[in-house]
């Protein structure tokens, strides 16, 4: 902090040199600020395509402008309200059925007194988030394919008819949700963990010689103390709510269930890529980082009010 | 000091360490139905019994023999070890001296600086912006434009610089009172002193890079350039042999177990890197600072 406020009011002359000392440092982070400029920059300068009625012919400054209208005919169209729905819809689900499932995860961890069953179930539930999402797609296939999956298998041995589980528009969703839960459970829980794992042991020593059994020291020691974390994670969750799994929903959807599974991201990718349409894509892309930006910078203020730390 | 322990105690405790058996059987399981379809030869019957038993009733390694041996695979293993070997050399080239920049107290400019970065990261204008400055600086259909557009990862370059301000400053300005220059002090001094970050980093992009799909859907036209996750999700939506295997060559492996073999092979490094992982990546996020 003193350096800081020292190089702010630092006079002019003293300024220069200061710069001149350090000149190797800024020749050392060029190429990186070059790489900023090209691959994130230059980018935002080509979003004014949105703008225009981009011929590709003409490129992006021979297009002319058209102002809101591509805005306005994605808003008018029938897939503005699914988009939203559907992205809105998993998000909250995954942040619904996650956040609990990653803390109960980590309280049972916490709470248990086998070491074996820590390091077995905190080494398995920790794998799969490094696995990519075609090897879960793989996974999937081993356990919900209709002709010989593991889930169907299991339902003919019962009597049941078996169930497309991946193509289904009725039962999409869960697979969405659940094989996002169980691919992130782990990963998510060490954070809560790290929070159990910080409370002072003393408070749980004294509501031992109280006489509080295991279910009271949850409700008034544990709960409260990872309150807090809780929170966090929701609230930076929440900052991305935009943003409901693309690379996930890319690799398992499928025409069938396109009207269940389409979030903003991947009709951006249909619609761009297949469909030629950039301007219109580039458009949907503009408006969803733009709220996305604004859901971002809010959810990380109130979470540098409430808890002191930041994402940045 | 004894504790009493009540029935409802034990009652909790044996609640809790049931749910994590159920929770270990719940991520097991599927793991090892698709390692046992691997392994199942094509001439079994009988699906049922295939579903609960513990272990394969008969074993072949056909499938494995067949996707190692075949000439797309060893292609495909081969361009995504290029592209993390590239990923990872250049991301590290390009955070190291960023994060060090920004770890740096006494340089001015470093808010701007910090600025600069944050705003790209807060606001993505999407996939066709990006895409279009792909393919126009002539990347397309290059292995590059698979780990070149995302050498720097903010994250990581934040955790980074968590590491780098970590360092006791006195050590940096003591050695320039001693006239060594800026880049003897990252080099010589900061650099020996980051072993633990930078293996973790290098393993956080080099994890990003291999499991990397999309980039590769979309840039990437060659069949002589595609990556194993592609390759694989080819195999996996491959309704019959005829779309996967050339159109005379023989199969003695089912298409399932050569999808699950598939499955598993892609994921060898994962579980070869994962104890490393393990040891690294919860260090390394609490190193970052992501309090609790």
């Amino acid at each position: 902090m003193r350096s800081i406020s020292r190089a702010a009011t630092v006079p002019r002359r003293n300024l220069w040199r200061e710069m001149v000392r350090h000149r190797a440092l800024y020749i050392l982070v060029l190429p990186s600020v070059v790489y900023f400029l090209i691959f994130k920059y230059l980018p935002l300068w080509n979003a004014q395509i949105a703008f225009k009625d981009f011929q590709p012919l003409d490129g992006i400054m021979g297009s002319a402008w058209s102002g809101f209208d591509n805005f306005m005919a994605f808003f008018k169209s029938y897939y503005f309200t699914e988009l939203i729905r559907n992205t809105l819809f998993y998000s909250f689900a995954k942040l619904l059925f996650g956040v609990p499932t990653a803390v109960l995860l980590a309280l049972a961890i916490f709470e248990s007194k086998r070491p074996f069953f820590r390091r077995l179930v905190q080494t398995i539930t920790y794998l799969p988030h490094f696995l990519s999402w075609i090897i879960m797609y793989g996974l999937l296939l081993m356990l919900l394919s209709p002709g010989d999956g593991l889930v169907n298998d299991v339902l003919k041995l019962l009597g049941f008819k078996p169930i497309a589980f991946m193509t289904t528009a009725s039962t999409f969703p869960w697979v969405v949700i659940l094989s996002d839960i169980w691919k992130e459970m782990g990963w998510s829980a060490i954070i809560f963990l790290a929070a159990l794992l910080a409370i002072d042991p003393s408070l749980f020593e004294a509501a031992d010689m109280e006489g509080a059994n295991a279910l009271q020291k949850i409700k008034y020691i544990t709960l409260p103390s990872i309150l807090d974390v809780i929170v966090v994670v929701v609230l930076l969750r929440l900052g991305n709510i935009l943003d409901a799994g693309f690379h996930q929903i890319f690799v398992l959807y499928s025409y069938p269930v396109f009207s269940v599974a389409d979030i903003i991201d991947t009709w951006v990718y249909r619609q761009g890529l297949l469909e030629f349409q950039f301007a219109l894509a580039t458009a949907v892309g503009l408006f969803k980082g733009v709220i996305g930006m604004a859901l971002l910078v809010t959810s990380n203020r109130l979470v540098r009010k409430l808890s002191g730390s930041s994402l940045y | 000091m004894k504790v009493r322990r009540t029935p409802f105690d034990v009652v909790y405790q044996t609640t809790v360490e049931v749910f994590m058996v159920f929770i270990f059987l719940v991520v097991a399981i599927p793991l090892w139905r698709i390692i046992m379809q691997s392994v199942t030869p094509i001439d079994f019957a009988g699906t049922n019994l295939q579903a609960l038993a513990l272990s394969p009733l008969k074993w072949s390694f056909k499938a494995y023999e067949q996707m190692l041996s075949h000439p797309s695979f060893i292609r495909a293993a081969a361009n995504s070890t290029k592209i993390v070997a590239g990923g990872v050399v250049t991301s590290l080239a390009l955070t190291i001296p960023l994060a060090y920049v920004l770890a740096a107290k006494t340089l001015p400019g470093r808010k701007i600086l910090s600025t600069f970065i944050l705003i790209p990261f807060l606001f993505n204008p999407g996939l066709i912006p990006n895409y279009l400055v792909i393919t126009g600086l002539g990347l397309a259909d290059k292995l590059a434009a698979v780990f070149l557009p995302g050498a720097i990862s903010v994250y990581n370059t934040f955790v980074m610089k968590s590491f780098f301000q970590g360092i006791p400053e006195e050590l940096r300005e003591s050695a320039r009172i001693d006239g060594a220059s800026e880049i003897t002090v990252l080099f010589r001094i900061i650099l020996p002193l980051s072993k633990p970050i930078l293996l973790t980093i290098g393993l956080f992009y080099g994890v990003h890079f291999w499991n990397d799909f999309f980039s590769a859907l979309l840039y990437l036209n060659s069949s002589s350039l595609t990556p194993l996750p592609i390759l694989l999700r080819n195999i996996l939506m491959a309704a019959s042999m005829n779309e996967y295997v050339e159109a005379n060559a023989f199969s003695e492996a089912s298409i399932l177990s050569i999808k699950a073999a598939g499955v598993i092979l892609a994921s060898l490094p994962m579980v070869v890197a994962y104890p490393f992982i393990q040891k690294y990546f919860t260090k390394g996020t609490l190193l970052g600072g992501v309090k609790g």
